[in-house]
């Protein structure tokens, strides 16, 4: 099972079961929403964006662990940033989640999804929420799919 | 509990199945995943194939191949006899009138979409209407719903129960508008594992003057099916659910019903005469068969339906039945394990959800002891839709399938239970 919990570690187990920012924003400035066809999941972020900050940010959906932890953690990790530090983030993740890269020290708590770079089947479940958040930066009706 | 790799050779104890012979057909079962056993529980979605076949596929490019129905040489003729050889074994395999009936295609989609284009073309108007059912895979639902969008006709479902039975009534009721010009419908679901009572389905629409359309790609290789005892009109099939390869499907339709229909696509091999003014079709089978076909992949697929025979399909089926009961009997001992899909009448498939653990974390959790599964909608939202769920986890049984597998299955869903509650 030791590989196994390099996946689903205690800090993805906690934020799955667990959520943070798990709600719904009920005047959001942006927001969008993901879908995985693959397996079903489905996700709405919302964001409340102020002066070109991310004052807020909630999402609601049903997922994977993965998914729901990495949405979870992904708002805590974006509250308070200013949005031009959104797409530089999102960058830095992908490459953590699909490359032998060394985690950077500036994506904190984020890096404990590394252990997805060794199932090429569940990078989209760690993306889902990332993908969402870009679509809703940029304004696009339709929702993002993962595939 | 044994370990999994530790395979029982005694035969089961109400088949005959030596299910050591039968593992050793299958090269492919032979080998570790993420160094466990490799326990291959994805059937549904396609099932493994015997030495027979790969070698019938192989002996064909590597001795005789080459194109068929214009032989002027001895490797056209070969393969020519081989290839019309294979549809001779599938007309005896479902027991139809003549090989006339048996239409080779890549797949039961593109054969449901054979009869929806063609058939559906000609005799589907504005107004009427197109029966399915609740529980079809997407490959029975899109065809019809791009047939009505074309035609201006209309589709109804039939609903189905918590347990996964059809309800008949609602059924009747439907064929009862005097609308309806074709009822298409599943054999055996692919998410729920429900064989429908197609006996009395088939009877009911043809007291109504409706023809039957079939989906077959989740029976035909654990239950006998005979095409004429059952009248069916249509009946559509994959190879690779079978034994056989991917790429080549059977549809059998009535030789009155396809002798009347348009053909599906025009090229080589289809014609009988062709100027620029008028173009004459070929005969059956031909007329459904434009372009080179998958010559070994049918013979590929004569020779799964040879190994099956060999096997018994009847042996088979009483193999997959205990193993679905001692499964179904086994899962319903893990705690916050939900079955979908428990039909008095089932196939060898559990699909099931637990609670805390989604099924791609099963499915990834499984993957990781050895386990293939499979883990999603199956291609049938609207059964998830009718569920409320998002997906399902599903594992699926064959006749090369052991107590010893599903016991590994139990083990590694106390595992994933066990992550999740920690």
């Amino acid at each position: 099972m030791s590989d196994l919990r390099d996946l689903y570690q205690e800090v993805i187990l906690d934020h799955n079961k667990r959520p943070r920012n798990f709600r719904i924003i009920s005047q959001p400035t942006h927001k969008a929403d993901g879908v995985n066809p693959l397996c079903g999941d489905r996700i709405s972020v919302y964001l409340d964006i102020e002066d070109g900050v991310i004052r807020d940010i909630a999402f609601q959906g049903a997922g994977c662990a993965i998914s729901s932890a990495s949405a979870s953690l992904m708002t805590e990790a974006l509250k308070g940033k200013p949005v031009a530090e959104v797409d530089h983030l999102f960058d830095a993740f992908h490459d953590v989640v699909t490359t032998d890269c060394e985690c950077p020290k500036g994506l904190g708590k984020l890096g404990v999804l590394a252990g997805v770079r060794d199932y090429p089947s569940r990078v989209k479940c760690a993306t889902l929420a990332w993908h969402a958040v870009r679509a809703a930066l940029e304004e696009r009706e339709a929702p993002v799919k993962t595939e | 509990m044994s370990a999994p790799h530790a395979l029982s050779t005694a035969p089961t104890a109400r088949t005959a199945l030596d299910l050591a012979r039968i593992r050793a057909d299958f090269p492919i079962l032979h080998q570790r995943v993420h160094g466990k056993p490799l326990v291959y529980l994805d059937n549904a979605a396609s099932v493994q194939k015997p030495k027979a076949v790969i070698d019938a596929i192989s002996q064909c490019y590597a001795g005789y191949y080459a194109n068929i129905h214009r032989g002027v040489h001895l490797l056209s003729e070969r393969s020519t006899a081989a290839y019309e050889g294979a549809r001779e074994k599938v007309r005896a395999f479902l027991n139809a009138a003549s090989a006339q009936e048996i239409i080779f295609t890549r797949s039961t989609t593109e054969s449901i979409n054979l009869v929806a284009s063609s058939f559906g073309g000609s005799a589907v108007k504005a107004g009427d209407e197109i029966v399915i059912t609740g529980m079809e895979h997407h490959s029975n639902i899109v065809p019809w719903q791009l047939l009505c969008e074309r035609t201006g006709a209309a589709l109804k479902v039939v609903p189905f129960t918590d347990p996964g039975e059809l309800i008949l009534d609602e059924y009747e009721r439907l064929l009862d508008s005097g609308r309806v010009k074709l009822a298409a419908f599943v054999h055996v679901s692919n998410a729920l594992g429900t064989i429908n009572p197609i006996e009395r389905m088939i009877e009911l629409a043809h007291a109504r003057g409706v023809p039957v359309l079939m989906d077959g790609a989740q029976a035909v290789a654990h239950l006998p099916v005979d095409v004429r005892a059952l009248d069916c009109d249509f009946y559509a099939f994959s190879g690779h659910k079978i034994y056989g390869p991917s790429g080549v499907g059977v549809l059998y339709g009535k030789q009155a019903l396809l002798d009347a229909m348009p053909p599906y696509q025009g090229g080589g091999d289809m014609i009988r005469l062709v100027t620029f003014e008028k173009t004459e079709y070929a005969d059956l089978p031909n007329k459904f068969e434009a372009g080179t076909p998958n010559i070994a992949g049918a013979i590929g697929l004569g020779a799964a339906l040879d190994w099956l025979n060999a096997i018994g399909l009847d042996a088979v089926a009483a193999h997959e039945h205990e193993l679905l009961e001692y499964a179904t009997a086994r899962l319903s001992g893990i705690p916050g394990l939900t079955l979908m899909g428990t039909a008095r009448d089932k196939a060898a498939l559990v699909a099931f959800t637990m609670k805390g653990a989604h099924p791609h974390d099963i499915g990834t959790i499984l993957d990781r002891e050895g386990i293939a599964i499979r883990a999603g909608h199956h291609c049938a939202q609207p059964v998830m839709q009718r569920y409320g769920v998002p997906a399902t986890a599903r594992a699926s049984f064959a006749a090369y399938n052991t107590r010893d597998e599903v016991d590994a299955l139990i083990k590694a869903l106390w595992k994933v239970k066990e992550l999740f509650e920690s």
